[in-house]
């Protein structure tokens, strides 16, 4: 824990020397790589960016940190929602589709096609759909998130499903085990590593997806609408959009820990299994 | 008569790949309660498959599988075998006493019962105080006793054994060959025990089926009688070496030559 603790500061550090080590050079130098010169406003020092955190969010408001907080916890349940749902619907489909080789071989092609349309496209039809029936606005990001979430959870429970080994597979014929024991007793639990490798995927993506459905949704309190905000206001205090983009950074590790500790606590394994 | 043996096979054949590759072919045995059988004969003979058609984990292409005087597939689903394989195909994500309690879970037996039940068999297999570990902190020779356990939970007349000891090192297999004649005369059931060992198969059985490769063909049938219960002294009786080197040449002979099945099915 400690080395771990350790090796997550020597790589801040790291990461922070070559922020700075860059921009100085590029400062003093002159740097043009294209359009892209290094300036106060294209790369802000790391330390004006953590404290605009600090600083008051409009005169006399309260502070940046205070105001992203609030934003990212609005964030955060839309993403939560998206994700459980997504999670759920994505296991779903792939227990489907692994009971039935025709459905996958039908559907599998349109479940890939339904990701390569950017999330941007659909999102005002999500907002429109769900708008309209008088569910809350944030539920429609939460579909949005959905959407990302799904798909790495289908493919994944699908390939964790097979990978039972044959002979477990012959032991529960050998019980007369129902369908539904194979899959509950055998194939779900065989399936956990996969389960979570795709649920570290998802869990990041319904943040993005979370922050990129609120912008089409016109939704002011979570973080896609702090980004919008703080885009307009870029040239007269890029530190903000920054500080904005780091708390957006921190709530997808967040999610992302909270799962990986999940698999921890549940999947148990020979530790040269563990995915 | 039939009805009496716990497995009565008559010709039985089982053809693979749109019938490219004879596996087994013409295969008349029965099997009388109580017996210790081993198949034995070189890789690609079949005896895997043989076994798997008792326990209608395949189905045959021709020729009748009798269990306990009913169907193959009927006995299955009365639970009337428990089955071991070469690894022990434990669940990682379980305990060892949650890996034996499985069959009994599926069996529908309650909670209090599946404890008391899983005590006897830690006992049985002496692993006792290993309830609460998980597989991989289990040694081969271990992994393959929670094996045995399990298949036994539900005090099957028939124990299906496929190359139980294969992967095991030699004290390991010799030792665990003694607790499995100990078990099976505990519990008295039928044993049909798959090998290529040829000391295996004298040592524990009662009769030692050879079977040729290609197709799978049984060409003798040697019935043992070392006296029971077998002991470390067994190994070392005149008699023992006497049905080894009888097994040997019948392994050896059996493939050159046109068996002579009459005889094979007495």
């Amino acid at each position: 824990m400690l080395r771990k603790g350790g090796s997550l500061l020597a790589v801040l550090a790291v990461l922070w020397g070559l922020w700075e080590g860059f921009k100085w050079l590029g400062e003093a130098t002159e740097l043009r790589l294209g359009t892209f010169t290094v300036t106060d406003l294209t790369m802000p020092h790391l330390h004006d960016i953590v404290g605009q955190l600090f600083e008051p969010s409009r005169t006399n408001g309260p502070l940046l940190i205070e105001v992203l907080w609030d934003s990212a916890l609005f964030t955060a349940k839309e993403a939560a929602v998206g994700f459980v749902l997504g999670a759920a619907i994505g296991f779903a489909i792939g227990v489907v589709l692994h009971h039935s080789r025709l459905l996958q071989r039908g559907l599998l092609p349109y479940i890939v096609a339904s990701q390569t349309i950017p999330i941007l496209a659909i999102a005002p039809m999500v907002v429109v759909w769900t708008g309209s029936r008088g569910t809350p606005a944030w539920f429609s990001v939460a579909i949005i998130a959905a959407y990302l979430t799904f798909f790495p959870v289908t493919i994944n429970t699908l390939r964790g499903l097979d990978s039972a080994d044959p002979r477990a597979l012959e032991l529960m014929r050998s019980y007369a085990a129902s369908t539904w024991e194979v899959l509950w007793k055998l194939k779900v639990p065989a399936s956990l590593p996969y389960l979570f490798a795709a649920f570290k995927i998802s869990a990041t993506a319904s943040v993005v997806g979370a922050i990129i459905g609120e912008l089409p949704s016109s939704i002011q309190d979570g973080l896609g609408g702090a980004i919008l905000n703080f885009n307009q206001y870029y040239l007269s205090s890029p530190p903000s959009l920054w500080a904005t983009n780091l708390v957006a950074a921190a709530l997808g590790i967040s999610f992302f820990l909270v799962v990986a500790l999940t698999e921890r606590l549940v999947v148990r394994r020979a530790p040269e299994h563990v995915a | 008569m039939t009805d009496a043996a716990a497995v009565s096979l008559r010709q039985l054949g089982k053809t693979f790949a749109a019938g490219e590759v004879t596996a087994l072919q013409e295969i008349d045995l029965e099997i009388q309660p109580g017996e210790f059988i081993s198949l034995i004969g070189p890789s690609g003979c079949g005896k895997s498959t043989l076994l798997r058609v008792i326990g209608d984990l395949i189905r045959p292409s021709t020729g009748e599988v009798v269990v306990n005087g009913k169907s193959a597939q009927q006995a299955r689903r009365d639970g009337d075998y428990g089955i071991v394989f070469q690894d022990a195909v434990l669940y990682d994500w379980r305990t060892v006493a949650r890996n034996i309690a499985l069959p009994l879970e599926m069996k529908g037996w309650s909670a209090k019962r599946r404890d008391e039940r899983v005590r006897e068999l830690m006992e049985l297999v002496e692993l006792t105080g290993f309830e609460k570990r998980h597989p991989w902190e289990l040694s081969g020779g271990m992994q393959q006793r929670v094996s045995i356990a399990r298949a036994l939970s539900f005090s099957p007349a028939l124990l299906l054994m496929d190359e139980p000891f294969g992967a095991l090192d030699e004290m390991t297999r010799e030792r665990l060959n003694g607790e499995l004649l100990r078990i099976w005369q505990e519990t008295g059931c039928t044993v049909v025990f798959v090998t290529h060992s040829i000391a295996e198969a004298v040592f524990l059985s009662t009769r030692v089926v050879v079977m040729s490769p290609r197709p799978g063909r049984i060409t003798q049938l040697i019935p043992i009688d070392l006296s029971q219960p077998r002991t470390w002294e067994t190994r070392e009786e005149p008699r023992f070496f006497e049905l080894v080197t009888e097994l040997r040449e019948a392994l050896h002979g059996g493939s050159g030559r046109e068996p002579s099945l009459r005889a094979a099915a007495e």
